[in-house]
């Protein structure tokens, strides 16, 4: 018995232009339409329009909304002023990672929270949880609006070219009064046919770009226009494929690879986005235990050396003198460096740049070795 | 979108083309076999003088996204290989039944050349 798909209101889209459709999260996503190398390259190179419909949007709002969030995640909510995002994560009291997001301050005491397709249902029911204990005598409303809206990233170096095309002002006050003059991170509200959509300049590629967060009703009309708009810029449609190979470029997690219930952000390297020193969050008691024991394993990027099958996550990791010390977490052939990459936890003895690792392919083992994240750097 | 089926070749169900010539019979992929698998990135090619039966995995292709088994489409020994594939691999995409080409081997039971299909048969089996 195969699982219901849900479908995006971009689905007729997808197929119309040649999309090759997959299960992804329990939603029936475009894996490709003219390939995966082409579609990464364009990305890279112009621009590349992406169905994220299937992500998750929550609205926290409140007198409270602020200290509650701050309660739950491990970036400092705080230090966020409207009109401004960050990546954050959310942690189980083990410092297990629950998911990775992007949280938005719209204006005072209204936040957004964008979240994985497949961590939806586990994300909503324990923040909704959290609310009855810890945020029970606070002002705090909660809405999970999933269902009723959607978001298309444009990814690339064109996008700023020709994006204030499509939308006007809104004059919400967040500044950027055009969609170009958002600096990495900021978010404003724009008119798009004079219907109001949030856009925010962030994305998982590694490229300047927006993502564009509207009602689904919304979706067609104005994935139909940033094509057509886009066109002066090269834009087109890219799939889950491009998106994993370029956020593996750039040493991107994803949720069920390199973050897990079973994995800290210390472990993964995403120290930077956990703050120890202000407010309690959950989690944060085990974080600090294990910032002061150390951590056992680390997530580390590497690159094949010579020629080999692209490495795959899951396969075995050993030292150069044959143990064993870890496991692929994602892996692919990278069409920027025609090379094998990849991301693996290894045990942090041997999590050093410029260690050498050999990757167990097929039962024979190829080396690889550790290099500095991001893998892919524009030159 | 409709694929390439040459009257010539015989294919088995799990979508390899063979081209017999005495007793050597040339073994590739079909068109439609390299439309699903997308564009392959890797080439992993049996050892010459294996011996391989019908059915037995002994190449690998690898596109982006995935890794995927080629099987012996008949019994025999490997005797040639197409070294080739490996540093472009996308000629598989390009000309699945000249360039394109896996492996010879020499045929150990010509019998079993009834197991395969016809190009007729094997566009029913496609849907082409």
């Amino acid at each position: 018995m195969t699982e219901m798909l849900k479908r995006t209101p971009l689905f007729e889209k997808h197929v119309a232009l040649g999309g090759r459709m997959v299960g992804f999260g329990g939603w029936e996503m475009p894996v490709q339409y003219s390939g995966i190398k082409d579609e990464h390259l364009a990305v890279r190179q112009n621009a590349g329009i992406f169905d994220i419909c299937h992500m998750g949007e929550f609205f926290v709002q409140g007198a409270d909304a602020a200290s509650f969030l701050d309660s739950l995640l491990t970036h400092d909510v705080t230090q966020l002023s409207p009109g401004w995002g960050q990546y954050n994560l959310l942690c189980n009291e083990s410092g297990g990672v629950i998911d990775d997001l992007y949280l938005y301050c719209l204006k005072k005491d209204s936040y957004l929270l964008i979240v994985n397709a497949s961590r939806l249902d586990v994300d909503w029911g324990w923040i909704s949880e959290q609310k009855k204990t810890i945020g029970s005598d606070k002002q705090i409303s909660l809405e999970n609006r999933s269902t009723q809206m959607g978001a298309i990233a444009v990814q690339g170096p064109s996008v700023k070219s020709w994006i204030n095309e499509c939308f006007d002002e809104e004059g919400q006050g967040n500044g950027a009064g055009k969609v170009s003059e958002l600096k990495k991170n900021q978010i404003n509200a724009y008119l798009f046919n004079g219907n109001k959509v949030w856009i925010g300049a962030t994305g998982y590629t590694g490229e300047d770009g927006v993502e564009i967060i509207a009602d689904n009703d919304l979706m067609a009309e104005l994935w139909d226009s940033l094509l057509a708009r886009g066109h002066v810029g090269c834009v087109q449609p890219a799939g889950l494929g491009a998106r994993d190979t370029l956020r593996t470029e750039m040493c991107y997690p994803l949720y069920g690879h390199e973050l897990t219930t079973e994995t800290t952000p210390l472990e993964a390297g995403l120290g930077y986005f956990v703050d120890l020193k202000g407010a309690d969050f959950i989690g944060k008691q085990a974080l600090i235990d294990q910032k002061e024991s150390g951590v056992r394993k680390r997530c580390v990027a590497f690159q094949m050396k010579g020629r080999s099958a692209p490495p795959r996550p899951e396969y075995p990791v050993y030292s150069q003198d044959g143990k064993k010390i870890g496991q692929v977490t994602s892996g692919t052939s990278s069409p920027s460096l025609n090379n094998g990459i990849g991301m693996a936890y290894v045990e942090i003895d041997h999590a050093k740049v410029g260690n050498m690792l050999e990757i167990e392919i097929r039962g024979r083992k190829f080396p690889a070795e550790i290099v500095k994240k991001p893998i892919y750097r524009k030159s | 979108m409709s694929s390439l089926v040459p009257d010539h070749l015989k294919y088995a169900k799990t979508h390899e083309w063979v081209k017999v010539e005495g007793d050597t019979a040339t073994i590739g992929i079909t068109d439609h076999a390299q439309a699903e698998l997308t564009e392959l990135v890797f080439v992993e090619l049996p050892a010459i003088s294996r011996n391989l039966k019908a059915g037995e995995a002994c190449a690998v292709v690898e596109s982006v996204k995935t890794a995927s088994d080629i099987y012996s489409p008949i019994t025999g020994e490997v005797i040639e290989v197409n070294e080739a594939l490996v540093d472009n691999p996308g000629s598989v995409n390009t000309d699945a039944y000249s360039d394109g080409w896996f492996f010879k081997m020499r045929l150990s039971d010509p019998g079993n050349l009834d197991e395969l299909m016809s190009a007729e048969e094997y566009k029913v089996l496609i849907g082409s």
